[in-house]
């Protein structure tokens, strides 16, 4: 199936790569293949690229180029971040995340609490996603080492209040890392005037191909490498470097700098369309996460009494791309972690649907998934033994799950 | 994304004798909304023979699918014939499903049975499963559910059961019941050896440790691309190297003190020690 048939609204999965970034990275899979460490010019030519690359980042982040490392993904950052903090300070042995992080943070830290003996402490959120400021501050201790909290959600898109998280950290003298693979590129950021030490990014969420991200390191801040070797990324992050995915996150970055006006006003409108269209015309769904306080491309629906993998498929068939947060596609049997944290009964987050936007997303685009959804819906609730207005015969609405895991 | 067949997906896309029946003969139930999935299963009955069936089902693809193909199954068979349809038939008529997605054709072996119950004036309960006792609390299933499931299915580890009937796909406190029970079904003895012998001399003791590393921590280690070996017994105290992607491995403290020592402890003596050389 090629880009041309499909209506992509599952851009907080990944990203097309954008023409502009596609056309300057090209040159370094081919002629341009030195290495950037080498002595000779055609290496040495690479690496004022890849300065010009680290510029652009560093202007879209708002901070030093010299406080970037580049990583291979997403993950790698965030792994790269906690166990530095870990290991420049041996002696604390706490964590504080919350409930609803990206696996890359999560399954990490609950991995270190089983089997290294930190002590974890996962904060919760309310109904709309949004932390409790106060549950943050009564949880920091002489003894916590970092606090990892995502600066947006992927699945709701909710936005936590990162500087103020920042102020209160800096102020008690905790190192702060956030996961902001979903913020970066759609709202403003500018680092050095935050208290923010460390930060996550992925290329492929912002328009770069996948298989390149950066870490974002606060100058002086006590930090331990992960990947030891070689002297690149001035010994921060050994490894031959992925120049030609080096090239294109700088491209993308100076890109998503020229959009983010634009991710807020064009973009923020479509999805806005998107979703007070289908609230209004499907009957018994709601919206999942803060109306205001979230990414201005995303948008989670659930649709009651039916089942998430159900309604992708049927949206597959029109050629509509979206992710739900339903058991059966989220590769275990249970809905999705950040549904559950937020309390979203059962009945709906079983029928959960994410659509994700981007600059590239049109008009005519939302007006297809406008006209097509309802049926789709109406199709599936034929099928449904669970009706609305019916008694709930099987199971007791809002009921909480048989165990508290 | 699940790789359906071409049969499930037209099953799934349009599927068969979808709707309640007002003048059913009977109705099975099984699944809720909580579990993800539920199916409710309408016969229509005449002399013995199934004239005609219908479904409402709540699920994903495969579960609408494997609903859908079960009712065509049943259309025309005799209650006594229905009743030996399992949860094998109804995959093998959808051309396979996803091992992931075997829940949804075992839900449908539940249904139907549940509807013939019925029909039989026996007891069903309600739409929980009234035979056998919780194992997996998180989603409802029992000991005989999954007994009959491993039997049916040739089920041989946790990961086939939770694939079949769900359990242990949510906290994981059922695991050890499930692989009990695994062992039952199969005709296997429990995976509890014998206590060891409670006064070993040094020689017993030292087979025993070689034994226990060989034959259990060994083949645990190998799984996760790791080894072990022992270097020395000192009394109480196991000397041990770790081999493979043991080394180096950022939890290898834990496999020492946690998997191997616990292991030793359980197996030979609970106040071994077990460290690196």
């Amino acid at each position: 199936m090629s880009a041309q048939n499909v209506v992509y609204l599952d851009n907080n999965a990944t990203t097309r790569v954008a023409p502009e970034v596609l056309e300057a990275m090209l040159p370094f899979f081919s002629e341009r293949y030195g290495n950037p460490s080498s002595m000779h010019a055609f290496g040495g030519s690479v690496g004022s690229e890849m300065r010009q690359a680290r510029e652009s980042l560093a202007d879209l982040l708002g901070c030093g180029t010299d406080e970037i490392i580049f990583t291979s993904c997403g993950t790698e950052s965030d792994n790269t971040a906690i166990r530095s903090a870990l290991t420049a300070q041996p002696e604390k042995r706490h964590i504080v995340t919350t409930r609803v992080e990206h696996p890359a943070v999560l399954s990490l830290c609950k991995f270190l609490e089983r089997s290294q003996g930190y002590r974890v402490t996962y904060l919760g959120v309310d109904a709309e996603g949004k932390l409790d400021m106060q549950e943050l501050t009564d949880s920091l201790n002489d003894d916590t080492a970092i606090v990892s909290i995502m600066w947006a959600n992927n699945e709701t898109g909710v936005i936590f209040p990162i500087e103020q998280i920042a102020e209160l950290t800096r102020s008690r003298g905790i190192m702060l890392h956030t996961d902001a693979v979903q913020a970066v590129g759609k709202i403003p950021m500018q680092l050095s005037k935050t208290g923010v030490d460390m930060l996550s990014l992925s290329g492929h969420k912002l328009h770069a191909p996948k298989g390149v991200g950066a870490l974002f390191v606060r100058r002086k801040l006590p930090y331990r490498p992960y990947l030891i070797g070689g002297h690149q990324e001035h010994g921060k992050r050994a490894g031959t470097e992925n120049t030609t995915g080096i090239i294109a996150l700088g491209a993308a970055a100076k890109a998503a700098k020229a959009h983010l006006p634009s991710e807020n006003t064009t973009v923020r409108a479509l999805r806005d369309r998107l979703e007070s269209a289908l609230l209004a015309s499907v009957p018994d769904s709601r919206l999942n996460g803060h109306k205001t306080e979230r990414l201005p491309n995303t948008s989670n629906i659930s649709f009651k009494y039916i089942e998430g993998e159900a309604i992708l498929l049927l949206l597959d068939q029109l050629g509509i791309a979206a992710s739900s947060g339903s058991a059966c596609t989220s590769g275990s049997l249970e809905p999705s972690h950040v549904l559950r944290a937020m309390g979203v009964p059962f009945t709906f987050a079983h029928g959960s649907i994410r659509f994700s936007l981007s600059r590239y997303t049109t008009d005519a685009d939302v007006d297809y998934v406008i006209k097509n959804v309802p049926q789709i819906i109406e199709t599936l609730r034929k099928i449904s033994p669970y009706k609305q207005g019916a008694a709930d015969p099987l199971s007791p609405l809002d009921s909480k799950p048989p165990c508290g895991c | 994304m699940w790789e359906y067949t071409d049969i499930v997906k037209e099953h799934f896309l349009n599927p068969k004798n979808v709707g309640e029946m007002k003048d059913a003969s009977c109705v099975g139930e099984v699944g809720s909304i909580a579990c993800g999935d539920a199916l409710k299963l309408f016969l229509k009955i005449e002399d013995g023979i199934i004239r005609d069936a219908s479904f409402q089902t709540f699920g994903c693809a495969s579960a609408i699918a494997s609903s859908s193909a079960l009712t065509e199954l049943v259309k025309g068979k005799t209650v006594d014939e229905a009743m030996k349809i399992t949860n094998k038939d109804i995959a093998a008529a959808l051309g396979g499903l996803p091992k992931e997605k075997m829940h949804c054709s075992v839900m449908g072996e539940e249904a139907l049975e549940a509807a013939i119950k019925s029909y039989r004036g026996e007891d069903v309960g309600s739409h929980e499963h009234s035979e056998g006792e919780i194992v997996c609390e998180c989603f409802g299933v029992t000991d005989e559910q999954i007994l009959h499931a491993v039997r049916e299915n040739d089920l041989k580890t946790i990961e086939d059961v939770t694939y079949y009937t769900k359990a242990g796909g949510g906290c994981a406190k059922c695991h050890e019941k499930i692989e009990a029970l695994i062992a039952q079904a199969r005709g296997e003895a429990a995976p509890t050896p014998a206590p060891a012998p409670k006064k070993l001399s040094n020689l017993q003791r030292m087979k025993l440790i070689e034994e226990v590393l060989e034959k259990e921590i060994r083949p645990r280690l190998q799984l996760d691309g790791g080894d072990i070996e022992l270097a020395d017994i000192d009394g109480l105290t196991v000397v041990v190297n770790l081999r493979g992607r043991c080394t180096g491995c950022p939890a290898s403290q834990a496999t020492v003190q946690g998997t191997v020592q616990g292991i030793l402890r359980e197996k030979v003596d609970p106040e071994i020690v077990v460290r690196e050389a």
